[in-house]
């Protein structure tokens, strides 16, 4: 018997159960894209069937990282990038959790930017939500990885000399193997694909595009958007690495030209999940380990009887 | 001295196999009943570069490197790059012969391979040996080794000598060779270890010398351990089965013991992309139910301070290890230092708490890591073992009988299913995981884990209420904070109880004291001896528990005698200063003998800065240590 009876437990539920029963302090200003994460989340979990008990939510630090505040499971609000270590850990520790980990873009592609791609080159079985609003807004406006060249901010006066990193061409190289971007102005797509990416088996990378109409003005409300595959205009293969690459390139330069794509990138089905190789190597046990704290039959090996021989 | 002990030193190149024919020999000596302590010296390099391993044996307990050494092996270094006379760092061909010269006794023996090498290359080498009664073997090893093997086996042909001229047995080097060399390389080296052996026995006066192999006898069963090995042993004892880490000398021996054990035990080991992430990872494990441990030296170490601090604040148990090496930044890679004491104390921001432990003894490695992963657990608090690359290396006989102990599973204060529905909720249903009223006056709330029903809460980072919302209320932040904190005073008490982990030798009444902290403890210990010996009146304690502090227990001993030297290898007294802080007075009574060259004391540095500065009251000659008198001297 598991020690984690929410876990698979398949009950019905709603997605206001996902809403805590304690009004959260209010950290995010109106308007503000990261609604939008919440209720596409809220409705995905739901739609899946996962109860709080059974959901391990770990964030970052900035407005993102407030989601755990305001989204009812279990949840650990780590430190700026690094939730996803901590995340994968977890995912290790006791596959049965459903770990979603969540940051900004500073927090996923900045400060985090080593974890990320070696979480997506592993392609640990978890998901991975990045509120990408192009700036740094929880403190106060300044120039992040992803605001376009010559954003201006009391950190840039001059204007970035940077060209923004490209969140989609750097999953795809890194090794994701699920590769999204969705908009808060487009909720049921949104929802949609945080589905899939849950569903999916592997590192499952969701960029999210969340305005932020308090520090981040230029960058609008990300309207109109246009999904790609319900679009005539768009006819790629996303399932072809090369297709879905000059997708992405084409995509994060048009962001910047005022035109905001969404949609599925790259998808690969194939590729075992990081938990799945370990296995095959003989490197992670079929059983969660996290059970066997909670087996009181578990016969717990020794250094005396299993290591001491060669020190003889 | 030369009568009752070995020390055997053998010197290379690194990649010309000291280690694994050091590790073998050692093993030998403690199975023909000697008790053995080993030494290492190397570069930070993969192939070349002076190299060498020390085996003190003796037929009574030794607890440190010796005073020097009296039986030299030198191989030559295979390797060398650049035997230019003149190139900066000269020639290193010779360096295994040349670079030991210094510490080897009167009447000592050199054998050194004359197909590799020419003693004549050596400045006054004739007139050394003269002068210090050294007897010299020339032997070609190199062209044995070839005749029968390899270039490679001349280590056994040495070895082969070795045993012919300090009188031990073959049977017990057969003994191991046959147990750890596959078949196809067993045969030539068998027949390289007799040829030499005999070779030496018919050509030489093997009496001529009188340093020979003592004998001895143990009352038990030993097994040859490192205190890397220790600390691997005592955290799987403890049930840990999951590791993250990166590379970092001297801390990948640990990652790598338990690396390989792991997958046996249905555990988990991950080789991650940097130390911040390794940290996260143990904390991301253990969040999730399962005990787990990282850690690195002192640059990587640096890299978790953010992961520590986030452990402190969401009572996350982890266990990180430290192992020190010569500072600050890359420093001497491969050579010990006592320098990241205050680091491990202090770094991450905000108040600090946290357990550290600082072993003394490869047997303590095993004792002490096990009671750190066991505080972890059941305070919910990071514990960290600091060591260093001395302690991590050194090969000691222990009995087998300190490893024959029981599992401890426990993942310590957590709550089973059944458990958390009648613990405290609040209205929302979310569980009161920091509720600082807590069961026991102890700050312990046990913690419930992802997937349990009904428990779910909020780790986070920030000052947070006890379902973990996050919250900057001042009456909830004073709750908190104390919580934390008074987990710290439960543990001290505990750890007095327990009365263990500090090591307290010499006669009570003695007038003078040292005091010292982990690795350097043996090494203080038989100075303490030896002062005894020759009349003065001494006594020690080895701290381990350097957080929190004993602060009791190295008050009664400062105020027992009339002085104390502390003894540490850095160069600004930190751990005095540590002393300083936590007894709150005694300054005047405390002075420093500080070592930080790269070599840990040999007992006579301490013997000798004793002698000088505290009793002689003598200006301090020597250039290895330094001494740092008590305020107002």
């Amino acid at each position: 018997m598991s020690a984690f009876s929410a876990i698979g437990e398949g009950k019905e539920i709603d997605r206001n159960d996902y809403t805590p029963g304690l009004e959260p302090q209010a950290t995010w200003c109106p308007g503000c894209g990261d609604f939008g994460v919440l209720k596409a989340l809220k409705g995905a979990a739901a739609e899946l069937g996962k109860s709080p008990d059974e959901m391990l939510l770990v964030t970052g630090i900035g407005c993102s990282g407030k989601l755990n505040s305001y989204f009812e499971s279990y949840g650990f609000h780590t430190i700026h990038g690094r939730s996803l270590p901590v995340a994968r850990a977890a995912k290790l520790a006791n596959p049965g959790v459903e770990v979603v980990a969540a940051g900004g873009d500073g927090d996923g592609y900045g400060i985090g930017g080593n974890h990320f791609m070696h979480t997506a080159r592993e392609n640990h079985n978890m998901t991975y939500i990045v509120f990408n609003n192009e700036i740094f807004g929880l403190t106060k406006g300044q120039t992040s990885p992803t605001s376009p060249k010559g954003h201006k901010s009391k950190t840039q006066p001059h204007g970035s000399a940077k060209q923004p990193l490209r969140p989609l061409s750097m999953s795809l190289n890194s090794g994701a193997s699920y590769i999204a971007r969705t908009a808060a102005v487009n909720p049921n797509q949104a929802k949609d694909i945080i589905v899939e990416a849950m569903e999916h088996d592997g590192f499952s990378h969701v960029d999210f595009l969340t305005q932020c109409p308090t520090w981040n003005k230029d960058a609008r409300q990300y309207v109109p958007y246009i999904d790609i595959q319900d679009s005539d205009d768009y006819d790629f293969d996303n399932t072809d690495r090369r297709e879905a690459a000059e997708m992405m390139h084409e995509t994060e330069d048009a962001l910047h030209e005022g035109e905001v794509l969404t949609g599925r990138y790259y998808v690969d089905s194939d590729r075992p999940s990081y938990q799945q190789e370990k296995r095959n190597i003989g490197e992670m046990p079929e059983e969660p380990l996290a059970e066997r704290y909670f087996d009181d039959s578990y016969e717990w090996e020794r250094s005396y009887d299993n290591f001491l021989d060669k020190h003889k | 001295m030369t009568n009752d002990e070995l020390i055997w030193r053998i010197a290379g190149g690194s990649g010309d196999g000291i280690a694994s024919t050091s590790q073998n020999f050692a093993k030998a000596l403690m199975r023909s009943g000697l008790n053995v302590f080993t030494h290492r010296h190397y570069p930070s390099r993969i192939r070349g570069g002076h190299t060498y391993t020390e085996i003190r044996a003796s037929a009574d307990p030794v607890k440190s490197r010796g005073d020097g050494y009296n039986f030299l092996l030198a191989l030559g270094d295979s390797f060398a790059r650049n035997p230019q006379q003149n190139a900066y760092y000269g020639n290193e061909e010779i360096k295994p012969l040349s670079e030991n010269l210094d510490e080897l006794h009167e009447g000592g023996v050199i054998i050194y391979d004359s197909g590799l090498l020419d003693a004549s290359e050596i400045e006054d080498f004739d007139e050394r040996v003269e002068e210090n009664d050294w007897h010299v073997y020339d032997l070609d090893l190199r062209t044995m080794a070839r005749e029968h093997g390899r270039e490679v086996m001349r280590n056994t042909a040495g070895v082969g000598a070795t045993c012919a001229l300090a009188g031990i047995e073959l049977e017990w080097i057969e003994e191991l060779m046959t147990d750890a060399m596959p078949e196809k390389i067993l045969e030539p080296n068998l027949e390289i270890l007799h040829e030499a052996y005999d070779m030496v026995e018919e050509e030489y006066d093997v009496d001529a010398h009188d340093v020979k192999i003592p004998e001895g006898e143990h009352d038990e069963e030993q097994v040859l351990m490192s205190g890397s090995d220790a600390i691997a042993y005592g955290s799987i004892d403890e049930g840990c089965r999951f590791i993250a880490g990166y590379p970092m000398t001297p801390w990948t021996e640990v990652f790598t013991i338990m690396s390989q054990n792991l997958p046996e035990l249905g555990g988990i080991s991950e080789q991650v992309e940097d130390e911040i992430a390794a940290a996260a990872l143990a904390l991301g494990a253990s969040h999730a139910g399962v005990k787990a441990m990282s850690g690195s030296s002192g640059g990587g170490f640096a890299l978790m301070s953010e992961p520590l601090g986030l452990a402190e604040m969401t009572e996350t148990p982890v266990v990180l290890i430290e192992a020190m090496r010569a500072g600050p930044s890359t420093g001497m890679p491969t050579k010990p230092e006592q320098g990241d004491l205050e680091h491990v104390l202090y770094t991450s921001q905000g108040d600090s708490h946290r357990i550290v432990f600082a072993p003394g003894t490869v047997a303590e490695a095993y004792t002490q890591t096990r009671k750190a992963f066991k505080i972890a657990y059941e305070y919910q608090i990071p514990s960290i073992v600091l060591y260093d690359q001395k302690l991590g290396g050194e090969l000691v006989n222990v009995p087998a009988s300190h490893f024959d102990e029981e599992p401890n599973p426990s993942l310590g204060s957590t709550l089973t299913e059944a458990e958390i529905e009648d613990a405290p909720h609040d209205e929302s249903g979310k569980f009161s995981r920091f509720r600082y009223d807590t069961p026991e006056d102890n700050g312990v709330a046990p913690r419930s884990i992802p997937g349990q029903k009904g428990g779910r809460f909020l780790a986070t980072g920030n000052e947070h209420m006890p379902e973990g919302h996050i919250s900057e209320d001042p009456e909830n932040r004073v709750f908190q904070m104390d919580k934390r904190m008074r987990k710290l005073e439960a543990i001290r008490e505990e750890l007095d109880g327990d009365g263990v982990n500090n090591t307290e030798v010499g006669d009570e009444d003695a007038q003078y004291g040292f005091l010292t902290f982990g690795s350097s403890q043996g090494t203080v210990e038989e100075a303490v001896e030896r002062l005894n010996d020759d009349g003065h009146s001494v006594k020690m304690l080895g701290v381990s528990e350097m957080a929190p502090y004993p602060v009791d227990q190295v008050t009664e001993f400062i105020e027992s005698v009339d002085e104390v030297l502390v003894v540490e290898m850095n160069a600004s007294a930190q751990f005095r200063g540590l002393t300083q802080k936590e007894v709150g007075q005694y300054g005047e009574k405390l002075s420093s003998l500080l070592k930080y060259n790269g070599n840990p004391f040999e007992p006579e540095d301490i013997v000798e800065g004793f002698e000088v500065n505290i009793v002689e009251d003598d200006e301090h000659p020597h250039t290895r240590t330094k001494f740092v008198p008590a305020a107002g001297d």
